[in-house]
C-alpha cells in the first residue's frame, strides 16, 4: 500500500450556487487528503455542505455550482477547472460514485446488467460477451443471489438492497481510484444496511483506493471509517482519526452530534437526551464569525470573529478557539448540551382516566388487494390479498408508550394506519379506555376521533400549506371540541410554548418553518385536544440528528404531562428502546417479541430482534460483541408462508418445524417478556449472548 | 404483459358499448321522431305510423338499441336517408382518405417535432430553445383555415408547387392523391407540431434531472450515448404515446381542414350527415370516430407497455 502521495487531495476549496442574483457559499476553505487504502468519513447533517464537497469533488456541480476558490487534486492532476468532457476520461474509470437512492439512480427502461457492462465497454474495452460474463462475476462479488437473473432484470424488479448492490458493482467495476459514497445506506433498512456495510469493507479491503464515504450517521462511520472530518454549515470543525474523535472531540459540535445520537439500552427513565440547540444557518445567515457561534454553549466574544481550522498534532485539527481547553478537559461539556428541564407547563386539564387500558386493540388483521382489476371484480373472483398485518393485538396502558419496531414491509404503519382508521382493517377490535372505535374512519364520531390522534412520519406533507400554524391549530379545536375565540387562541398559544416555539410561529405558514419545527406543529396539534392515544409513525426519522433528540424529549415531556397512552413507531431500534416503555418487534405482520424496554437488550431476543440489534450500528467502540446478518431478501407479501413467519432467513432455523407449525408464544412469567419462537426462552438464553457489551 | 393488454382491451369493449349507448340516444331518441323526421312535415298520419312499424320505431328502446348495435357489428349500417345508398362503402372510401392523410401528417410532422423538442430541451433557456418555443407557439395560435389558406397562397397560387383543391376520387390511389396531401398535411403538422415539440422539450427536461442521468455520466459515457440511449429512451415514451393518441383526432377530428381544402374524408362526412340529419349516417361515421379514438388509445397503451418495462413487468 503506497502512503506518499494522496490520491486525492483538496485544498482551500470554496464552492458557491447562484440563488437569485448572488452567490453564496455552500462550504468554505474545505481541506481534506484521501490516501490509498484509506476509508475517509465525512460527516454532516442536512445543509452541511456534503454532498456539495462530494459533487465538486467530482467536478459534477449543477449550472448554479460554481468553485470560487481551492483546488482539487486528483493522483497529481488538478481537476477542479476541468470542462465535463475532459471529467469523462475521470468518471467511471478513476473516480466512482455510489448514490443514496439505488432505484432512482439507474435507469428504468435498461435492464441493471446492461448498465454495468456499459462501464466494462467502455473504460475497459471489453466486447459484449467477455462484458457479460463480468458482469455476471461482478454481481457474484457483490453477493447477489442468482447473478445472471438478477442482470437480466430491471431496476423495478429487484429489492433496495440488491439495487445498491448494483451500483456497488457497476462503481468498482472499472477498478477506480477514489470511490466516493454518498449515503450509500441511507434508504436502506437497518439489517440491509449492516449487510451492505460489511460487503463494502470486505470489498474495499487490499484494494489500491482511496475512498471517501459521506455520511449522516455516527454509528457508519464507527463500524467502516479510518478517519473522519465533521462538516458543519460548509466548514469543516473537525478531522480526526476515528479512535480520537470519538474519545476526545476537539469541537464542541462533534460533541453536541455524538451526545445527540440515541444508544443502544439508553432509556428515557435514566437519562435526557442531549440536543443542540437550534437549527444550522441557512446559506444566506452565515456571517463571519464563527459557524456554530450560534448554537455553541461555550462560545466567547472572540467567537465573533472565524477561528481557522488548527492543527493538534500531525494527525488532528479543529476549527475552535477552545481547542487546547477542550483537550486539557477543562470544559465540562456533559454538561453543556443537557436538554432545558421541566419547561413545559401545560394548563390544558388532564382529563380523569378510567381503569381501562388507553388502546387495546385486539385480533387487528390488515389486507390489500393487489392488482384487483376492473374485470376480476366484474367477474366476481377473489383477487390475490396481500395481509399486511396478520392478526395482531396490543395495548397501551394510559402514560405509557408502547414502541413499535419493525423494517419496511413489516407492516407498522399499516397497523398504525388500521387503529386510527385511515385503513378500514379486515378484522379486530379497537377500544379506548374501553369505548370501541369503529373501524372505519368516517364511522367514527368526533369523541373517538379526539381520543386518537396520529402524527405522521413527513412534517412536510401533514401540514396545509395554506393555513397558517394559528389556523391549523385552532381549526383542530374547533372541529374535535367546538371550541373557539378566545379560548382557542388561549390554547393554541399554551400549545407552541408547549412545543417550545416563539408565539410568532403561529401567524406563519409551514414554508416558512424548518422541518424540526414542522414537525414540533404537527406534534402539537396531535396533543392538543388531550388525546387519549397519540400514534406517532416514524415522527423523528425525517429530521437531522441533532433535532431529533430534541423532538423526542419533548414527545417524551408532552407525554408525561398528558399522562396519555403513545404508539412510537420506528425503524430505529436504539430510538424506540429510549422512549419507549414496552416494545413489540413485528416482521411480515406478524408480531415475533414483545418486552419491556428494559428487557430488550438482554437475551432472550426473538432470532430476528437478535439480528436488528445486531445490524444497528453502535456510535460506541468497540462495543458490539457478535454479528448476526440476515440472508435473503425479505419474501413478497403475495407469498403464502406456512409456520414462522421468519424462517426463510432466520439464522436459528431449527429445522422442517420452523416451515410447517406456527411457533407458540413463550412466556417469561417475571418479566412478561414474549417471544414467537419454537425455541424455549431457555434454549434461547444458552443459544445468545448479549449484543452490547453494557453494563445491563 | 398480457394481462395488461386483455385489460385495455376489454376497457376498449366496453368504452365502445357505453359510447354506442350514448351516440344510439343521442340520434336515435332525443331528436323527437324519426319518422316525421325522415317523411317531413307534411306527412299524413298513417304514413308515419306505417314507417314507424317499417324501422321498429313501436320497439321498447333496448330492444332497438340491441337490433342496431348487431345489424352494426354485422356490418349492415343501413341506407343513408338523403342519398338513399348503402352507407358502408361510403363511410369506408371516407375512412381510406382520412387514413392517408393522417399516414402524410404524421411522417411530417413526427420527425420535425421531435427533433425540435429534444433541442429545445437539451437547451433549455437558452436562445434556440425560446425560438423553437415562441416560433411553434405562435403558429399553434393561429386557426387552420388561416394556416391553410396562407399555404395555399404560397404553394398552390404563387409557386404552383401543390394543388388547392384536394378533392380526390375513391378510386385515385395513394401515390395519385400524394401532391394533394400534401397542403392538408403541412396545415396540420403546424398544429400538431408545436403539442408535440413541447411535449418532447417537457419529457427531455424532467428526464434530465433524473438521478440516473447523473449516473450515466458519472461512467464516463460520452454525452452523445448519456442523450441518445439513457435520457431519449425515457424522454420519448410519452411523446410516443401521445402520438399514437391523436391518431384518433387525425382521422375524424380535421373538419375545418378538410374544409379548406375540400378534402372528402370523415370529418366532411360528419358534416354533411349534421347538415341532411342524415341519422343513420351520422351513428355510422361516429361509430367509425369512436373506433378510431378507442384503437388509436390502445395503441398508446400497447406502446406504452413495450417502451416502459415497468408496465411490461410489472
Amino acid at each position: 500500500m503506497e502512503q506518499e502521495r494522496a490520491v486525492l487531495e483538496v485544498k482551500d476549496l470554496t464552492v458557491a450556487y447562484r440563488i437569485g442574483e448572488r452567490w453564496l457559499e455552500a462550504i468554505r476553505d474545505i481541506n481534506l487528503s484521501i490516501f490509498c487504502g484509506q476509508i475517509y468519513g465525512l460527516v454532516g447533517e442536512s445543509g452541511s455542505g456534503k454532498t456539495t464537497l462530494a459533487m465538486s469533488i467530482l467536478n459534477y456541480l449543477g449550472q448554479n455550482g460554481r468553485i470560487l476558490k481551492g483546488s482539487i487534486v486528483f493522483d497529481g492532476e488538478e481537476i477542479s477547472q476541468y470542462p465535463k468532457e475532459k471529467m469523462r476520461s475521470f468518471w467511471g474509470s478513476k473516480i466512482a460514485l455510489v448514490p443514496q437512492n439505488p432505484l432512482s439512480s439507474l435507469n428504468p427502461t435498461l435492464t441493471v446488467g446492461e448498465q454495468v457492462q456499459e462501464v466494462l465497454r467502455l473504460h475497459l474495452k471489453m466486447p459484449e460477451a467477455a462484458a457479460r460474463k463480468r458482469v455476471v462475476e461482478l454481481f457474484e462479488q457483490v453477493r447477489l443471489a442468482e447473478p445472471q437473473r438478477v442482470a437480466r432484470s430491471y431496476p423495478h424488479q429487484i429489492s433496495g438492497g440488491m439495487q445498491q448492490r448494483v451500483m456497488i458493482a457497476m462503481a468498482l467495476a472499472a477498478s477506480p481510484r477514489l470511490l466516493l459514497l454518498d449515503e450509500p445506506t441511507t434508504s436502506l433498512d437497518v439489517t440491509t444496511q449492516a449487510s451492505i456495510l460489511d460487503l463494502i469493507k470486505e470489498l474495499i479491503q487490499g484494494q489500491d483506493m482511496a475512498v471517501l464515504y459521506v455520511t449522516h450517521n455516527l454509528g457508519v462511520v464507527v463500524e467502516l471509517c479510518h478517519r473522519v472530518a465533521v462538516l458543519y454549515a460548509g466548514e469543516l470543525v473537525e478531522d480526526a482519526p476515528l479512535e480520537e474523535i470519538f474519545r476526545q472531540p476537539l469541537h464542541p459540535y462533534t460533541f453536541g452530534l455524538l451526545k445527540s445520537v440515541p444508544k443502544l439500552g439508553q432509556n428515557k427513565k435514566e437519562q435526557v437526551l442531549s440536543s443542540i440547540p437550534g437549527q444550522i444557518p441557512a446559506l444566506a445567515q452565515r456571517g463571519s464569525g464563527c459557524i456554530f457561534q450560534s448554537r455553541c454553549p461555550i462560545a466567547l466574544d472572540i467567537c465573533a470573529e472565524r477561528p481557522p481550522l488548527e492543527s493538534i498534532d500531525a494527525k488532528r485539527s479543529s476549527r475552535c478557539f477552545r481547542w487546547q481547553e477542550l483537550l486539557r478537559g477543562e470544559i465540562p461539556l456533559e454538561k453543556l448540551f443537557e436538554a432545558e428541564g421541566e419547561a413545559l407547563q401545560a394548563s390544558i386539564p388532564v382529563q380523569q382516566k378510567s381503569e381501562a387500558a388507553a388502546l387495546d386493540a385486539q385480533g387487528i388483521i390488515v389486507e390489500f388487494e393487489s392488482h384487483a382489476s376492473l374485470f376480476e371484480s366484474l367477474a366476481r373472483r377473489s383477487s390475490r390479498k396481500v395481509k399486511a398485518v396478520k392478526d395482531v393485538s396490543i395495548r397501551i396502558e394510559a402514560g405509557d408508550t408502547l414502541g413499535l419496531v419493525g423494517e419496511s414491509g413489516s407492516g407498522k404503519t399499516s397497523l398504525a394506519r388500521a387503529i386510527s382508521g385511515l385503513n378500514e382493517p379486515e378484522a379486530g377490535s379497537i377500544r379506548i379506555y374501553g369505548l370501541s372505535a369503529a373501524p372505519k374512519l368516517s364511522k367514527r364520531n368526533r369523541d373517538v376521533l379526539r381520543r386518537l390522534q396520529m402524527v405522521f412520519q413527513n412534517p412536510e406533507e401533514a401540514l396545509n400549506p395554506f393555513m397558517t400554524v394559528g389556523e391549523s391549530l385552532r381549526r383542530q379545536l374547533f372541529v374535535l371540541q367546538g371550541i373557539r375565540g378566545e379560548e382557542a387562541q388561549r390554547l393554541a398559544e399554551e400549545m407552541v410554548k408547549a412545543v417550545q416555539l416563539p408565539l410568532d410561529v403561529l401567524n406563519r405558514r409551514p414554508n416558512q418553518l424548518s422541518g424540526g419545527e414542522k414537525q414540533r406543529i404537527a406534534i402539537a396539534r396531535a396533543f392538543i385536544t388531550n388525546p387519549d392515544v397519540v400514534i406517532a409513525d416514524e415522527p423523528v426519522s425525517s429530521l437531522d440528528v441533532s433535532v431529533q433528540a430534541t423532538i423526542l424529549n419533548l414527545i417524551n415531556r408532552l407525554q408525561g404531562n398528558f399522562n396519555n397512552g403513545l404508539l412510537f413507531i420506528s425503524h430505529n431500534l436504539a430510538i424506540v428502546g429510549y422512549l419507549a416503555d414496552q416494545i413489540a418487534v413485528i416482521y411480515l405482520g406478524a408480531l415475533m417479541q414483545l418486552c419491556r424496554a428494559v428487557d430488550l437488550f438482554k437475551p432472550p431476543y426473538h432470532p430476528y430482534t437478535e439480528a436488528l440489534l445486531s445490524a444497528v450500528p453502535s456510535v460506541e467502540l468497540g462495543k458490539k460483541a457478535q454479528t448476526i446478518r440476515l440472508e435473503g431478501e425479505l419474501p413478497s407479501p403475495t407469498e403464502r408462508i406456512e409456520g414462522c413467519p421468519f424462517h426463510s432467513r432466520c439464522p436459528r432455523k431449527i429445522g422442517e418445524i420452523c416451515e410447517r407449525q406456527a411457533p407458540p408464544w413463550r412466556v417469561d412469567e417475571s418479566t412478561q417478556k414474549r417471544i414467537y419462537c419454537h425455541y424455549t426462552l431457555e434454549e434461547l438464553t444458552e443459544l445468545q449472548s448479549p449484543i452490547l457489551d453494557v453494563g445491563l | 404483459m398480457v394481462k395488461y393488454l386483455l385489460r385495455r382491451f376489454g376497457f376498449l369493449i366496453l368504452t365502445l358499448l357505453i359510447t354506442s349507448m350514448v351516440i344510439f340516444a343521442a340520434t336515435q331518441l332525443l331528436p323527437g321522431d324519426v319518422a316525421r323526421v325522415i317523411l317531413g312535415r307534411e306527412a299524413g298520419e298513417a304514413a308515419l305510423q306505417a314507417l314507424r312499424e317499417e324501422l321498429g320505431l313501436n320497439d321498447p328502446v333496448p330492444v332497438q338499441y340491441g337490433r342496431w348495435l348487431v345489424n352494426f357489428v354485422r356490418g349492415d349500417w343501413g341506407k343513408s336517408y338523403s342519398t338513399k345508398s348503402e352507407i358502408r362503402p361510403l363511410v369506408i372510401g371516407r375512412l381510406r382518405n382520412s387514413l392517408m392523410l393522417a399516414v402524410v401528417i404524421l411522417v411530417i410532422s413526427v420527425p420535425v417535432a421531435i427533433f425540435l423538442g429534444v433541442v429545445a430541451g437539451l437547451n433549455e433557456n437558452k436562445w434556440i430553445d425560446n425560438v423553437v418555443s415562441i416560433a411553434s407557439l405562435a403558429v399553434v395560435g393561429l386557426p387552420e383555415f388561416v394556416t391553410g389558406l396562407v399555404l395555399i397562397q404560397i404553394f398552390a397560387f404563387r409557386l404552383r408547387w401543390f394543388p388547392a383543391n384536394s378533392s380526390i376520387r375513391p378510386t385515385t390511389s395513394f401515390l395519385e392523391a400524394l401532391p394533394m396531401l400534401i397542403l392538408p398535411a403541412l396545415t396540420a403538422t403546424l398544429v400538431l407540431l408545436a403539442y408535440i415539440a413541447r411535449l418532447t422539450r417537457a419529457g427531455v427536461i424532467e428526464e434530465l434531472k433524473q438521478q440516473y442521468v447523473r449516473t450515466a455520466d458519472l461512467k464516463g459515457l460520452p454525452y452523445r450515448v448519456v442523450i441518445f440511449k439513457h435520457v431519449l429512451r425515457n424522454a420519448l415514451i410519452p411523446t410516443i404515446t401521445v402520438i399514437a393518441i391523436s391518431m384518433g383526432w387525425l382521422i375524424s377530428g380535421l373538419i375545418v381542414i378538410e374544409n379548406v381544402f375540400n378534402y372528402p374524408g370523415l370529418g366532411r362526412l360528419m358534416v354533411f350527415a349534421i347538415d341532411r340529419r342524415d341519422l343513420p349516417l351520422l351513428q355510422a361515421v361516429t361509430m367509425v370516430a369512436v373506433l378510431g379514438f378507442a384503437l388509436s388509445n390502445l395503441l398508446a397503451d400497447i406502446l406504452y407497455a413495450i417502451l416502459d418495462p415497468r408496465i411490461r413487468l410489472g
